[in-house]
């Protein structure tokens, strides 16, 4: 496919896409379906177009201001790939489920669209100025998405998503400034083959003097905003809460994957060698991620704050995984758990955004029938009137507890299995992240499905055929995913294996 | 070719000067179509001359002996710096016509003025005669004056007269300095090609650099002489805010790089002692670069009139073009005239959404009375071009304002890492006041509006934008856009003029 440029055409189509829907009126979700569903063809086809050995594939060069080191330079390997079809199908399912955008509907889905184009840049570019610039090319919609469509209490809520992640970038910013100017060079492939040898820590030592965990730090806190992990998470619940549902999907799905993403891509194969000497207060930070996070969701009512709050948990389990793997190379032993633990981070990005972002979308359903409202204590016996949607999302609740033989639990188990040879302490410790969240999501499901019909729940109109047929294929993939975890593992196995090969820590 | 944007433009400002007056409407029109006509063709022939001097080095215009007992040439000429700026300077004309379409009183010299501004500045970047490039800087100062004395608003009479004054009192450093060059080469010419070729005494430039450069500096807003800058910009209509912010301050800074590095570099040596780590002008000058961007910054941050934010963010920004000049190396000096395009076609911008879009349907600018208007919904082709405009301001990747920041700080880094974390903290609160000013003015209506107030704004709406207007903005966004992804299309045509520059300059 070489002259072929299938990654810029994955790009560039949603801002086309945007650009129609802009003007496209009442439209405008037509438009973004298609244009949404055309990028998941893409997406696909991508995958299919991955090179066997796990290494980057798909390479686009173009020169861009030489004089700076930048580099028009897109690729990917099995990660970005797997990350661009979860993109997709996250944005498709938003855009689903966005069919009350009575306000500006042109504006909305421009800018899911443009945001989209953000996530597909930000997970192929592989020069810095133009990964920098996808990557706030997505904050800037999700900001505007939150802030005009949201909630009461939007504006607050928008804003401190934006300080925040303003705050992480121009950290970001900066390391990657001084890693320029000790290094002359933007390109990530370039970086990591530096620090593969240690010439990237001795050429920022002889420019700046010992200053390379520092930018690690910086790197880091970037990445930290985003995923995000305690203490940088404070922006998330109200964030979550306060936007409109179907751009929640979109915040947990895929845009919390730009942080886990970046350490796997930027972070740990510049700053391994760091890292691994911050393992073990990154390991803390990682698991009290896991244990507070799943707390904190026991502690509110509000059922998207719940999800927040269990998102922030499992984006821990992803944390544990890389920064657990963190540890120099010593025999096969050592490989086959940092193996593990990677195969089990990655599914888990997927499974996560697959899961969560369809959680979000039940919430909106359930919003729409009983006029706003969804705390928990609002419901009771759901199953009764409404005995699909009961079904349905009680298959994606078990899904996002990780129960065998769904989506949830091929990638925590992993996880686990990785973890526990490498830090058997972190890993016990966050298992009682396993037990709350579980805990969690019991009791939601006891409240809203179980038990005697409330009053005002008499009569909840259930999922309508449309519904039911936008939610099969998505449950059906949580089903096989759960069911024949190959699927994603088998394809994805080189990539990691390359990628293990290339970090020094 | 690029000679007639000069005579173009001074030949559309006579013809407008000249209009009859008999029929007001048609005059009117006549005036701003031919205008328009006028400044798409300068901006057709800068272009033109911007992809012919692809590739080329300095070239030769005309050169003719006009006052040959002071050695005096009539010489134009271009090399890569003068062909962005040239293409800068016909972006903001065509757009500064655009958004001054409304313009009802006296339509044919507003616009005569207008174009003679526009000629004078082309004439500035074209000239290669010291005289020369002076006489075309004074052309440009005095109908600036009368744009704002006559269409101004806040205090006009006192913001043009403070513009004048310091433009004079610039001007006047600057002739002293040059006549002392021209006395001092022994080479009984004016041209800047053969001074450049003189070796001025070490002492002489040591005396002379601080004087020509704090001269032209002073039009460029550099820090403590920018007081000027925002208040005239503030009282200036808006297409002359626009050409203010946009070109003329890039005026000063031309003459900075052309005037003051490229003939007397040695002005920047050490001095062979240094004063609390000052050791240089290039120190001093650095340092009030610097002091400008965090100032400027910071001052923006604390107004309530939103025209005052964008005319001290003008002073914050054009501090990088200064920071740039004094790296003195390839990417920082680069960075530098990258800044002028870009901050020239972002300040015109700005000024033309707070003045034209905004403020002249508002009639307010106050951001606490905008804040109650829900501009968000009513002019949402307002917000959404400040919201862009404030991207590319802040710096944010994708616009030119990145990259050219971007190597000014690099260029920087190598000379003092001190300066570059200080411009940083600019950066910094450069991001928080243009977001104040983007929610306290367009999106700062937290609650839902009662019927009343929609029916109000039902029965008084703003007046829609019209296509002058979208067309000026698709420009100038375009043009940052292009830039901002696609840098190469000026760095090719920068580089090599600032290392010609460098490499003759004696560096």
């Amino acid at each position: 496919m070489s002259g072929f440029h299938l990654l810029t055409l994955l790009t560039v189509l949603p801002l086309v896409g945007a650009a129609v829907a802009l003007v496209a009126g009442r439209h405008a979700r037509a438009v973004a379906l298609v244009t949404t569903l055309a990028s998941l063809a893409l997406a696909l086809v991508v995958w299919t177009q991955l090179p066997v050995d796990g290494s980057i594939g798909l390479v686009e060069r173009a020169a861009w201001a030489p004089s700076l080191g930048i580099q028009y330079y897109l690729g990917v390997d099995g990660l970005g790939a797997l990350m661009l079809v979860l993109s997709a199908l996250v944005t498709l399912m938003s855009v689903d489920a966005a069919h009350r955008v009575h306000h500006q509907p042109g504006l909305y889905f421009g800018l899911v669209l443009v945001l989209e184009s953000g996530l597909f840049g930000s997970f192929t570019a592989l020069n810095f100025f133009p990964w920098f610039l996808y990557w706030e090319l997505s904050l800037i919609p999700a900001f505007f998405l939150i802030k005009l469509w949201g909630g009461a209490r939007r504006g607050p809520a928008a804003t401190q998503f934006f300080v925040y992640t303003m705050a992480g970038s121009a950290a970001l910013l900066v390391s990657f400034l001084a890693v320029y100017l000790s290094t002359g060079s933007m390109d990530f492939s370039v970086l990591t083959q530096m620090a593969s040898t240690g010439a990237l820590e001795q050429a920022v030592t002889a420019h700046l003097g010992p200053v390379t965990i520092w930018l690690a730090i910086g790197v880091l806190a970037g990445f930290a905003v985003k995923v995000p992990m305690i203490p940088f998470h404070t922006w998330l619940p109200a964030a979550y809460a306060e936007a409109p549902s179907p751009v929640t999907m979109l915040l947990t799905g895929a845009m919390s994957k730009m942080g886990v993403y970046g350490l796997l891509r930027i972070a740990i194969p510049l700053f391994g060698h760091q890292i691994a000497e911050m393992r073990t207060p990154l390991l803390v930070l990682a698991v009290a991620t896991v244990v507070m996070g799943a707390w904190a969701a026991a502690a509110q009512t509000d059922m998207k704050r719940i999800f927040a709050y269990s998102s922030v948990n499992h984006l821990g389990y992803c944390l544990l995984g890389i920064f657990a793997l963190a540890v120099p190379a010593s025999g096969a032993a050592t490989l086959t758990s940092q193996a593990a633990a990677l195969n089990g981070v990655i599914l888990q990005m997927f499974n996560h955004g697959l899961t969560a972002a369809a959680l979000f979308w039940f919430v909106a359903m359930i919003q729409e029938r009983s006029g706003g409202h969804r705390g928990i204590d609002n419901f009771g016996g759901l199953r009764k009137p409404a005995p699909v949607l009961a079904g349905l999302m009680g298959i994606t609740l078990f899904s996002s507890l990780g129960l065998p033989g769904l989506n949830g639990f091929p990638g925590e188990f992993l996880i686990f299995r990785g973890v526990f040879s490498l830090s058997w302490v972190a890993a016990s410790v966050s298992i009682l992240g396993l037990l709350v969240t579980a805990a969690v999501i019991l009791t939601v499901i006891q409240k809203v499905f179980w038990g005697p019909v409330a009053a005002h729940c008499v009569g909840f109109p259930d999922l309508h055929h449309g519904e039911r047929l936008a939610l099969a294929p998505v449950i059906g993939l949580m089903l096989l995913i759960g069911l024949v975890p190959q699927l994603i593992v088998a394809s994805m196995n080189p990539t990691v294996m390359n990628l293990l090969a290339h970090w020094r820590f | 070719m690029l000679a007639w944007t000069i005579y173009l433009s001074f030949a559309g400002a006579f013809v407008l000067a000249l209009l009859p007056k008999g029929k007001p409407a048609l005059t009117r029109n006549l005036a701003r179509w031919l205008a328009l006509a006028v400044a798409v063709a300068g901006l057709a022939l800068a272009v033109a001359g911007f992809v012919a001097g692809m590739g080329q080095g300095r070239q030769i215009i005309v050169d003719a002996l006009w006052v040959p007992s002071m050695g005096v040439h009539y010489l134009l000429a271009d090399d890569g710096i003068s062909r962005v700026l040239v293409l800068l300077t016909g972006l903001a004309a065509v757009s500064g016509v655009l958004f001054s379409w409304d313009i009802e009183l006296r339509t044919n010299e507003f616009f005569a003025f207008f174009l003679a501004l526009i000629g004078g500045v082309y004439g500035v970047f074209l000239s290669f005669d010291l005289f020369l490039l002076f006489v075309f800087y004074e052309i440009a100062i005095v109908p600036k004056y009368f744009l704002i004395a006559i269409w101004g608003s806040t205090r006009r009479e006192y913001a043009a007269m403070k513009l004048a004054l310091y433009s004079f009192v610039g001007s006047a450093m600057v002739l002293v300095g040059l006549l002392a060059a021209y006395s001092t080469s022994g080479s009984h010419s004016t041209s800047l090609i053969a001074l450049g070729a003189a070796h001025f005494p070490v002492s002489f430039q040591m005396w002379v650099f601080p004087l020509v450069f704090t001269g032209f500096a002073i039009l460029a807003g550099m820090w403590p002489f920018h007081t000027w800058a925002p208040t005239g910009h503030v009282a200036a209509p808006t297409a002359a805010s626009m050409l203010l912010a946009g070109v003329v301050m890039k005026l000063g800074a031309y003459g900075c790089l052309r005037a003051g590095i490229g003939l007397f570099p040695h002005g920047l040596d050490p001095w062979g002692f240094s004063f609390i780590g000052i050791g240089s002008w290039r120190d001093v000058f650095a340092i009030l670069a610097v002091i400008g961007i965090v100032y400027g910054a910071l001052v923006a941050l604390a107004q309530t009139d939103f025209k005052f934010v964008i005319g001290y963010s003008s002073v914050s920004h054009m501090g990088f073009v200064l920071l740039g000049l004094m790296t003195l190396n390839q990417i920082g000096m680069t960075g530098a005239v990258m800044q002028m395009f870009s901050h020239g076609i972002i300040a015109g911008l700005l000024f033309a959404i707070v003045g034209r879009l905004v403020y002249a349907r508002t009639h307010t600018r106050q951001l606490a009375e905008l804040g109650t208007m829900h501009l968000a919904r009513r002019l949402p082709f307002a917000a959404w071009a400040f919201v862009i405009a404030g991207m590319a301001s802040m710096g944010l990747p994708g616009f030119s304002g990145f990259v050219a920041e971007l190597q000014v700080l690099v260029g920087a880094w190598m000379v003092n890492p001190w300066w570059v974390a200080a411009a940083g903290v600019g950066i910094v609160v450069g991001v928080a006041y243009t977001w104040r000013a983007l929610q306290k003015a367009f999106f700062s209506d937290e609650t839902p509006p009662s019927a009343h107030l929609l029916e109000q704004e039902h029965e008084h709406p703003l007046a829609a934008i019209t296509w002058p207007e979208v067309t000026g903005v698709v420009l100038l966004v375009g043009s940052s856009l292009l830039v901002g992804l696609y840098p190469k299309i000026l760095l090719d045509t920068i580089e090599p003029a600032v290392k010609a520059l460098l490499a003759g300059g004696g560096r």
